[in-house]
């Protein structure tokens, strides 16, 4: 898998990465299970006691061991098992962006993947970006900004807004980039059509994409 | 969601058998489509095997000049590729306009293929749907479906495939490679791989249980202007009213597959003949047979306009 | 306080920190992620146990059976919490249906259930295990079907009267050389703030604490209790950040309730977040409407006649979508009407979202307005001029507080190059685009609301403000900061802003755009008070004494402000009420949107390509927060033209679109770079604060900004919101 590399994240933020894990085993059995993919959730597995699994990458450069119910996805196991609640919940369906985490350097929805199929992954959240005493660019350039108004969406548009500078500079095309043999540009347009995956209903698009285009512009 | 067990497939053959040999089990690739299903219990696997340890994640080039892209590509990776880009633009195009770069970064090429349909009432669960509870009637059909199916529907179901990169990938003529649960490759083209409603919505692919598709092929390069012309409300992140995906020749000929419109991307080669003579022609005859619903009548009038413009666009 | 003649000098005039852009001082918080929202207090609370919400399958009629065997017997789970087990529950005020349903059903996704297990896996799977049987009941659910039977409610407070009548309207109409008599319609809308409601609750005995996302602390603890039949003392509501409301969390909803009764089921503090699909149904919403505007005028643009009538629906015993409130304020005109009807619906209870009333009533009456230019040829911008009034139309001996709409309006034309439009539709052209250009007045009343604060003052000279005024997103934690920096002569930075808490002293709380001006002017009433103390305590005359740099000053005579808190910390608390200043004047909030689209000639994809809004709103307390506020409202009333409809299933009565896929809300690629002017005002009637509320100007008129656009770029007018290529298509000029 390509992996898409945001310049504002050291190496080692990215090195665990690609020793994804291939100790996978089978890790329990299922007594059970239901013949009939598409039917409701019958009583018989439903009722099954929760599966554990046991899965260790590290997030924010710590590492972390984790049995988890193989359902927890990697958002509430951030959430709700690491106490990193920076990653928001907006959905849980894929559909908000809320959740945007980095995994190996890219940027997907945390809600969206299970935490057991990210053995041996790098996860950078917010809280790994930056402190309040110690912000990353992207976070100060968005104070300054005013890119935000209730916050809710905001760790995810931060997230985004780091990996698609590296998504640009990577030379991954978009759907507005004019040419697709050329190279994308640093310009507004790419930037707003690369965040839309992050909805903020208050509104702030105008002040986030002066945002982003500032730290953009201050690499350049 | 019910509990599920958990395994990484060591390789292609062994998923196969191990999804067959499974009751209850599936491929999770991505897990964008799968796991939103899940959550609502749409989908209730009793065993996931993961595959994204199958090295499946490459884009070789084959002997008869065109691409081999493995099942695991990524659609972020598959749109940038440089052989896409040049040679298979309309692909670059059709995944590029999808979803959003979050789960394009997840979503692979067989998943993409094989993600269900947004008809909002399949999602909702209490909902009588005869995709997702066969036989328990289509809420869809005399309520709300400005967004679904116009032609090819049933009395079943009038639900559209919701994917971008398979219209693509239909005008691009290609096919899909798999293995079977014995173990037995197979290679199965794109036209014949989405099925249409009929009486059974819920069977949405030729594929055998535990039939894990492996890749993706494109023949070799055709040329031409490359085109896709995804119709939505919101400038992105928003599945298609009607997309076009088109191959246009200096001369007039072309290929062009409509996704929006029908359970499978829809092509009508026959039709492809009238190009020559306008988007009226051509949207005519490959809409021959459509019986929109009121809330959908639109997408008639859209595909032509559209059409006409996709035209005008390989023109100049 | 009182406040019941107008303001003059105060120290809020120095502007040193009030008026600044000054950067939110919880901006590192939130783009940390270390904002605490109401399912994050893992810190105050360890142990939470999981609620999952079940919403009823059917829109009315009854649960004949409800099977929980299974689902109690399923790994994980705790109890299960059903209108059976509940108790006996009252109903808050502020909700027009129950938040618990059971075995009556009185909406779809009406919550029924809360299965609570522990873990947030486990509450869901076993949720899926709950059976339900119902016996449906025929609704109404179709407002057009219903419009016939829609009837005058009784007025309140919040609608003011359902009819208005001035001079002869049906006379004046007939006479009129131009009129438009034009119908108009707008969509249910969804909130789809993106902090879904949630609740974490915790009992210690009798006492119910809950962690909640919550706009009006004062309302959801008085509804909380009574809904409990428990006393509102033991009752503590916490909401220090809000992931968006806009209404939508103005009232206790199911969340609350369902978190505190499933706490007392499991003997264990429990947390819930409404799942996304269930929030469109389960949760209150913006109520479609069906406008009928005429309007008659006078060749040289003088309106003579202005009629606006409105139909929503609503649930039994639910109000009005009062559409009409700005026709009775906005333009003048000798003879006019207005009226309101309301329909019985059973889809989900309609009521308040960010600027309710004017927000639907701006998009029919704006379009309107522009239809009647056109047919005056008489430019829009000047059109509106023209019909501009400094009185109250209704009530002439009412002049109005403050009132630049003329000025908003010549401004913006200036701004946006508004001479380059052409005003015959259809004749701009940028390759595959059609361009146009619309624009649409502003407007939206201010309103005047008690609010409370408390402030103390350190030995080390730090300021800390306590009140339970909500931060939605509004900048609240930053102008309250402001407002005490400069009323004691302390940086910013000596103050502490804590919000959110029903242990505060009652604010105005968010809502209305009243939040900002009342919730200041509160902390403005409480820091007089400190003020005066400090000063006693120091010696000084707390008339003459001026409060600078962290010192208070007299003369040649000056001390540390902290020396006064040397012994002790001072505490002062009060509260600004108001007077009749808002009934002898009339308190509004004026502006102009301007707004360019581009067409596509062949598809009819409309996009916006530029928008402009000039505001007048008395004195702005931080233009960057407040520009924040009205970029966003932009944002929404960008939504509301194009896109945003809760769709509705008539025959089964429910929202179909219930999820962020289905219910498309402006993304970044649909908004481009906004422009926001605010006119230099200061309004001495609306408070010692001068200012008034920017947050709901914002939205409304845009969307009839944009349909004007739209209307510019195709020469195809379109009534019918949102407006989408399918309402069109067939009329754009052929392509083929
Ligand atoms: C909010 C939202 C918006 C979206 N918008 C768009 C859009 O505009 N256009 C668009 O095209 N798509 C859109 N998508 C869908 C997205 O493209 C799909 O979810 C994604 O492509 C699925 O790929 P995946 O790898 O994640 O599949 P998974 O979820 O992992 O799998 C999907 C299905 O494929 C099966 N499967 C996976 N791999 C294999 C294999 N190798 N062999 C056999 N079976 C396999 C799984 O068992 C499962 O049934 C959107 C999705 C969301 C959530
Ligand atoms: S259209 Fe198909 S997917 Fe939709 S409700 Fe009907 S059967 Fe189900
Ligand atoms: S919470 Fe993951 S996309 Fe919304
Ligand atoms: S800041 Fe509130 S949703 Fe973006």
């Amino acid at each position: 898998m390509q992996k898409l590399v945001p310049s504002s994240l050291s190496r080692r933020d990215l090195l665990a990465a690609s020793t994804a894990s291939l100790t996978g085993a089978v890790l329990a059995q299922a007594e059970d299970a239901s013949p009939e993919e598409t039917a409701h959730a019958d009583a018989g597995t439903a009722m099954r006691p929760p599966i554990r699994a046991q899965v260790s990458f590290t997030v924010n450069d710590r590492p972390r061991e984790l049995d988890l119910d193989t359902r927890t996805t990697l958002l509430d196991a951030l959430r709700e098992h690491l106490h990193l609640t920076g990653t928001k919940k907006g959905c849980d369906h894929g559909q908000c962006g809320a959740c945007t985490v980095l995994v190996g350097g890219v940027r997907i929805n945390s809600c969206l993947t299970l935490a057991v199929m990210h053995q041996g992954d790098a996860i950078i959240t917010i809280e790994g970006l930056g402190t309040p005493e110690n912000m990353h660019r992207m976070q100060t350039a968005f104070v300054k900004h005013d890119g935000y108004q209730c916050g809710y969406c905001t760790p995810g548009q931060i997230c985004s807004a780091v990996a698609v500078i590296g998504e640009i500079e990577a030379g991954i095309p978009s759907h507005v980039t004019p040419d697709l043999t050329g190279t994308p540009e640093l310009v507004a347009e790419e930037i707003r059509e690369r965040m839309s995956g992050n909805i903020c209903r208050c509104g702030a698009y105008s002040n986030i994409v002066d945002a982003i285009t500032e730290v953009a512009g201050s690499r350049a | 969601m019910t509990p599920f067990t958990y395994e990484r497939a060591g390789s292609p053959a062994e998923a196969a058998a191990a999804a067959a040999r499974t009751p209850g089990a599936r491929f999770i690739a991505g897990g964008t489509n799968l796991l939103d299903l899940m959550k609502l219990q749409i989908e209730t696997p009793a065993h996931l095997i993961d595959v994204n340890g199958l090295a499946l994640d490459t884009i070789e080039a084959t002997k008869d000049g065109g691409l081999r892209i493995g099942a695991l590509v990524r659609n972020t990776a598959l749109a940038a590729d440089r052989r896409v880009r040049r040679d298979y633009a309309l692909l670059s195009r059709a995944l590029l306009a999808g979803a959003s770069g979050q789960l394009r970064n997840k979503a692979t090429t067989a998943g993409n293929l094989l993600q269900r349909t947004r008809c909002p009432y399949f999602y909702d669960t209490v909902q009588p749907c005869n995709k997702r509870r066969p036989g328990s009637g289509c809420a869809a059909i005399g309520g709300v479906s400005r967004q679904l199916a116009i032609i090819g529907t049933s009395e079943a179901c009038i639900a559209t495939h919701p994917s971008d990169m398979a219209v693509a990938l239909r005008a691009l003529d290609a096919s899909v490679e798999t293995v079977q649960a014995d173990g037995a490759p197979r290679r199965i083209p794109l036209a014949e791989f989405h099925r249409l409603p009929g009486d059974t919505p819920h069977i949405e692919t030729v594929l055998e249980p535990g039939e894990l598709i492996t890749a993706v092929r494109l023949p070799k390069p055709v040329g031409g202007r490359h085109i896709y012309r995804k119709v939505r409300d919101r400038a992105s992140y928003a599945f298609a009213l009607v997309s076009i995906g088109a191959i246009l020749h200096e001369d007039g000929s072309g290929q062009v597959a409509l996704g929006g419109v029908a359970h499978k991307p829809w092509r009508v080669e026959a039709a492809e003949a009238e190009l020559p003579r306008g988007a009226k022609a051509a949207a005519e005859q490959i809409l021959a047979g459509a019986r929109p619903s009121r809330d959908n009548a639109f997408k008639i009038t859209l595909v032509e306009r559209t059409l006409a413009a996709v035209l005008a666009e390989a023109r100049g | 306080m009182k406040f019941d003649r107008p303001a003059t000098q105060n120290p809020i005039d120095r502007l040193k920190v009030v008026g600044q852009p000054l950067d939110r001082i919880d901006g590192p918080l939130k783009t940390t992620g270390t904002a605490p929202y109401a399912y994050e207090h893992h810190d105050v609370v360890a142990d939470a146990a999981y609620g999952w919400t079940i919403g009823a399958g059917i829109a009315i009629g009854r649960i004949t059976r409800m099977d929980l065997a299974e689902a109690e017997r399923a790994p994980g789970v705790i109890a299960i919490v059903t209108a059976d087990n509940a108790g006996l529950l009252g109903k808050g005020d502020h909700n027009t249906v129950r938040l618990l349903g059971g075995p009556d059903v009185q909406h779809y996704h009406q919550a029924v259930a809360l299965v609570i297990a522990e873990s947030f896996e486990q509450a869901r799977a076993a949720a899926g295990l709950v059976k339900i049987d119902y016996a449906a009941e025929p609704g109404v659910f179709d407002l057009t079907a219903a419009k016939g039977s829609a009837i005058a409610p009784e007025p309140n407070e919040l609608t003011g009267p359902v009819d208005t009548r001035i001079g002869d309207f049906a006379a004046a109409f007939a006479e009129a050389p131009v009129t438009l008599d034009a119908t108009y319609t707008t969509p249910d809308h969804s909130h789809a703030m993106m902090e879904p409601h949630a609740t974490l609750a915790a009992w210690e005995g009798d006492r119910l604490t809950v962690w909640t996302s919550n706009q009006m602390i004062a309302w959801a603890t008085a509804d909380l209790a009574k809904t409990l039949g428990i006393a509102p003392e033991n009752v503590r509501v916490v909401s220090p950040f809000i992931g968006g409301g806009f209404g939508g969390k103005l009232f206790l909803r199911a969340d609350v309730l369902l978190a505190a009764l499933g706490a007392r089921a499991a003997r264990r503090p429990v947390k819930v977040a409404l799942q996304r699909p269930l929030i469109a149904n389960n949760t209150t919403h913006r109520p479609a409407t069906i406008q009928r505007i005429r309007i008659g005028a006078r060749r040289d643009g003088t309106i003579t006649a202005i009629g606006h009538e409105s139909w929503s629906g609503d649930q039994p015993g639910g109000g009005l979508e009062t559409a009409v409130s700005q026709t009775r304020l906005l333009y003048a005109g000798a003879n006019r009407m207005t009226a309101m009807r309301l329909a019985e619906l059973h889809l989900p209870e309609g009521n308040a979202m960010r600027a309710p009333g004017e927000a639907p009533g701006m998009m029919a009456l704006e379009i309107a307005m522009d239809e009647v230019a056109e047919k005056l040829e008489i430019d829009p911008v000047e059109f509106r001029i023209i019909n501009d009034t400094s009185v109250d139309p209704e009530n002439p001996e009412r002049p109005f507080s403050a009132r630049a709409l003329a000025e908003c309006l010549r401004q913006g034309a200036e701004r946006f190059g508004w001479n380059r439009r052409d005003p015959r539709p259809g004749r701009t052209r940028d390759g595959r685009w059609l361009i146009g250009m619309g624009v649409a007045a502003a407007f939206r009343n201010n309103l005047l609301i008690t609010s409370g604060a408390r402030v103390r003052l350190d030995g080390t000279g730090q300021v800390t403000v306590e009140t339970d005024m909500t931060d939605i997103g509004t900048g609240s934690y930053t102008i309250i900061a402001q407002t005490a920096a400069e009323m004691m002569g302390v940086p910013v930075e000596r103050v502490t802003v804590r919000l959110g808490d029903s242990d505060f002293p009652v604010s105005a709380g968010s809502g209305g755009q009243f939040g900002a001006n009342n919730s200041t002017a509160g902390v403005y009433a409480a820091c007089v008070k400190l003020r005066e103390e400090i000063a006693r305590r120091l010696g000084f005359n707390s008339e003459a004494a001026e409060f600078e740099n962290g010192e208070v000053r007299s003369g040649n005579r000056a001390m540390p402000i902290a020396a006064a808190a040397a012994e002790g910390d001072i505490v002062a608390e009060d509260k600004i009420e108001y007077g009749d200043l808002s009934e002898r004047y009339q308190q509004s909030t004026f502006g102009g949107h301007f707004v360019e689209v581009g067409v596509d000639i062949a598809t009819g994809e409309a996009r916006i390509r530029r928008m402009l809004a000039v505001c007048a709103a008395g004195r702005i307390l931080n233009p960057k927060s407040a520009r924040s506020q009205v970029i966003g409202a932009m944002t929404m009333g960008a939504g509301a033209a194009l896109m945003e409809e809760l769709a509705v299933d008539t025959r089964r009565g429910f929202f179909v679109n219930h999820d962020l896929a289905g219910y498309e809300v402006p993304v970044h690629a649909d908004i481009p770079h906004q422009d926001v002017i605010f006119v230099d005002e200061t309004d001495p009637m609306s408070s010692p604060m001068k200012a008034k509320g920017v947050g709901e100007l914002g939205i409304c008129g845009v969307a009839a900004a944009v349909a004007n656009a739209v209307y510019n770029a195709t020469g195809v007018r379109v009534r019918d919101y949102p407006i989408t290529l399918d309402k069109y298509l067939d009329r754009l000029p052929d392509v083929a």
